[in-house]
């Protein structure tokens, strides 16, 4: 009933805007408009450009005064603070620019409307004029392309040695954490070697797997560096921590990586932020099928000895094999036997 | 999906016939006096992406013919260690980052085949609607040029951080940011070209204008995107999507329906309403900056684009407030649209009758007939004696000399050297 109302609603309008014009097109031939444009159509339309400036200019404005609230917290990590900067040098240039030649823009359609018995002024080419608007964009660019790369040359250098080593592993759609150990290396992994019991595909022959960990919570420590190794089993998958300013793609048969120094913990955060449920986050940010929106890890950035504590109790990838068989599960399988 | 790889292989091979039809059209089949810079800016636009597209679109079919063994013929072109529903593929050796290389490197130029045409296009209306000639001709087909071979070096910059070797990311920073010289010369040619014009608003030279506002708009954010240190935090967020509906999107739609306003007469010897040219305007480029000015923020503040829901994670609940604003413009956008289509088929068959060149426009295709008739003109073909752009000429009578009227014609208005 509403869908046959609603369509109803529809053709009675688009019936109304064709009488509208029928009208407005009779109107125009009776009142004997010679020219195609009238003097009211380029007033109208002039003065529209200055009001829509105005109304544009200050609308967008207003709109980004109060949308600050809805940004990312200050940068958690040591590049963070680094992008970030450049970031904002970046845009003041080009709200910059952006407020001159919008308001040239519509200033000039506001000002130059058709008068008639008159002419434009003729003004085809001046190479001058033209050299300079080249070469003002080739300098401003080069400095910015030279800042800009700088800082991605920062980012993107060696990891110090000491870097402690996490693997971030994406799957449809959850990701894991595998922690290197006191040796600081990964055990290797093969994706043939996956099961249920080894998600990962951690060789098990390979010594410097013995001492690594699997969880399934993100723990940082804070002020240490740490170099994340990424992996995916199935499609690609993009590892994004949008406070630490970092991301990532996990590619199947690749070994991606990104370095990071986080610096703020999370108790540090939600005073900043001033919101006690604050939590640091790992999304997947490269669309990989129906959970994608679902997939996320928490993270958590603690003081070392927090870290320490935590790191203790997590579990082994191959825990030692328990104890052969527990007394109390002896003693039932005993009971059943005898009878 | 190999169905869709085969439709693919299709389309491509039309892209190139239409393409090399182009190209082959403007070079040889131009009329007497039809010299390479006495091309209107428009037909320059239509032959560059031509050549766009007969140059980079054999790599997609590549791509496809590839991916299409991958799929049908046990090869590892893009696929290589995957663990999928309880089981290894046999896969191994492929990359998928080498499908990605190949679908960008027409990718790219593909941004430039939708945009490049809207520009031409917008050359030409605001030319003949200001009453004066473009600023800088020359210069404007010159940065066309170097916009298009740039276009075939820059298509790393989608690509900064799928684990590319960060030195090749830098070589495509630099390249990309120096896409914005030649984007900021026509940009400023356009400003140029309005200053202390005579403009004639008919809704053409509106949606021109508009299309120059969000090429502004949206190549500035350009910048921010194509640094790749920046990039690593808004990559794949609502930044990305803000900018390129900008600067792509309805840019090369704005300048779509210029070339409809402005050519319809031409096309089906009628006018479109003109009144409702300016509503379907007017309320189009506020709904369209009230739709996509809002998500840059809400990519600054980390949301991912591609996800269905906000509901996952906390820290993203504030943000409906921005797409509820966003769902209001867009609505009001979209309802802005059906203004136009009833426009459209109203004129077609019951629009004011046109006369022969309704915007005193200097180009051939307005020294045809209304009639239709084979071949465009009865009799011979008309010869051009000048360049497009003699408007608002000092010393002529009217504010617009035709490209075929001859300089002998002209005596009062000729320049130094016209004769």
């Amino acid at each position: 009933m509403i869908s046959l109302l609603g369509w109803i609603v529809f053709i009675l309008a688009v019936i109304t805007i064709v009488r509208t014009v029928r009208i407005l097109e009779l109107v125009s031939i009776l009142g004997g408009d010679k020219e195609e444009v009238t003097d009211g159509d380029n007033k109208f339309n002039a003065w529209m450009m200055m009001i829509f400036l105005f109304v544009c200019l200050g609308g967008m404005t207003y709109f980004t005064l109060d949308a600050k609230k809805y940004l990312l917290p200050v940068a958690a990590s040591k590049h963070g603070v680094i992008t970030d900067n450049l970031m904002n040098i970046n845009f003041l240039l080009i709200i910059f620019v952006f407020f001159v030649t919008q308001i040239l823009l519509f200033y000039f359609a506001f000002r130059y409307k058709y008068k008639k018995g008159e002419k434009a002024y003729f003004y085809p080419v001046n190479h001058k004029l033209e050299f300079i608007w080249t070469i003002i964009p080739t300098i401003v660019l080069g400095a910015m392309i030279f800042y800009g790369l700088k800082v991605w040359n920062g980012i993107t250098a060696p990891a110090p040695k000491n870097a402690m080593i996490i693997e971030v592993y994406g799957k449809q759609f959850d990701w894991t954490a595998r922690y290197a150990g006191g040796d600081n290396v990964l055990g290797k992994s093969n994706f043939k070697l996956i099961t249920d019991e080894n998600p990962l595909g951690v060789d098990r022959n390979d010594p410097a797997s013995a001492d690594d960990k699997i969880t399934r919570e993100l723990h940082l420590p804070v002020n240490t560096p740490i170099l994340f190794l990424f992996h995916s089993r199935d499609v690609i998958h993009s590892a994004y921590f949008p406070h630490l300013r970092a991301q990532m793609n996990c590619v199947p048969g690749m070994t991606t990586q990104f370095f990071v120094e986080p610096t703020i913990t999370t108790d540090s955060m939600r005073l900043i932020t001033k919101n006690p449920k604050f939590d640091y986050v790992l999304i997947c940010n490269k669309i990989c099928g129906v959970a994608h929106y679902n997939m996320k890890m928490g993270m958590v950035i603690e003081p070392a000895i927090d870290f320490m504590r935590w790191y203790k109790d997590q579990p082994l990838v191959f825990p030692p094999a328990a104890p052969a068989v527990p007394a109390a599960a002896g003693d039932s399988a005993k009971a059943v036997a005898s009878k | 999906m190999t169905l869709w790889l085969v439709s693919m292989v299709l389309f491509i091979g039309s892209a190139l016939l239409g393409g090399i039809n182009y190209v082959v059209t403007v070079l040889n089949l131009r009329t007497k006096g039809m010299s390479m810079t006495r091309l209107p800016l428009t037909v320059w636009a239509f032959t560059i992406t031509a050549i766009l597209g007969i140059l980079s679109f054999p790599v997609l079919f590549a791509a496809a013919l590839l991916l299409l063994f991958d799929r049908s013929f046990g090869t590892s072109f893009y696929l290589s260690d995957i663990y999928i529903n309880g089981a290894p593929l046999h896969y191994s050796g492929g990359s998928p980052i080498l499908f990605q290389h190949l679908f960008w490197f027409l990718g790219h130029p593909e941004v430039y085949i939708v945009l490049l045409p809207a520009l031409g296009l917008a050359s030409e209306i605001i030319s003949t609607q200001s009453r004066k000639p473009i600023f800088g001709y020359k210069a404007m087909i010159g940065s066309m040029l170097v916009i298009a071979f740039l276009s075939f070096v820059v298509w790393g910059h989608h690509m900064f951080i799928t684990g590319m070797n960060p030195f090749l990311g830098s070589v495509f920073v630099f390249t990309t940011l120096l896409v914005a010289i030649p984007s900021a010369v026509k940009v400023f040619n356009y400003l140029a070209t309005l200053w202390k014009a005579n403009i004639v608003y008919s809704p053409a030279i509106l949606f021109a204008i508009g299309l120059v506002s969000f090429f502004i708009s949206g190549g500035l954010t350009g910048i921010i995107l194509g640094d790749s240190a920046l990039d690593i935090n808004v990559h794949d967020t609502y930044f990305v999507v803000a900018h390129f509906h900008i600067v792509m999107g309805s840019s090369a739609i704005f300048g779509m329906f210029a070339g409809i306003y402005h050519w319809f007469p031409r096309m089906f010897g009628r006018m479109m309403n003109r009144k409702l040219g300016y509503l379907h305007f007017w309320l189009t480029i506020l709904s369209v900056y009230g739709t996509f000015f809002p998500m840059h923020f809400i990519g600054l503040a980390g949301v991912p684009r591609r996800y269905y829901a906000n509901t996952a994670y906390e820290g993203f609940s504030g943000i409906i407030n921005i797409n509820s604003l966003i769902s209001v413009f867009a609505i009001l956008g979209a309802f802005a649209q059906l203004i136009f289509v009833i426009n459209f088929f109203y004129s077609m068959y019951r629009g004011k009758k046109a006369v022969q060149n309704p915007w005193k426009s200097n180009t051939l295709e307005w020294t045809a007939p209304v009639e239709h008739v084979h071949g465009n003109w009865p009799g011979e073909i008309p010869t051009v004696y000048r360049w497009p752009y003699d408007y608002g000429k000092p010393g002529a009578e009217d504010d617009f000399i035709p490209q075929t009227v001859p300089y002998s014609q002209t005596k009062s208005s000729n320049l130094e050297g016209e004769e």
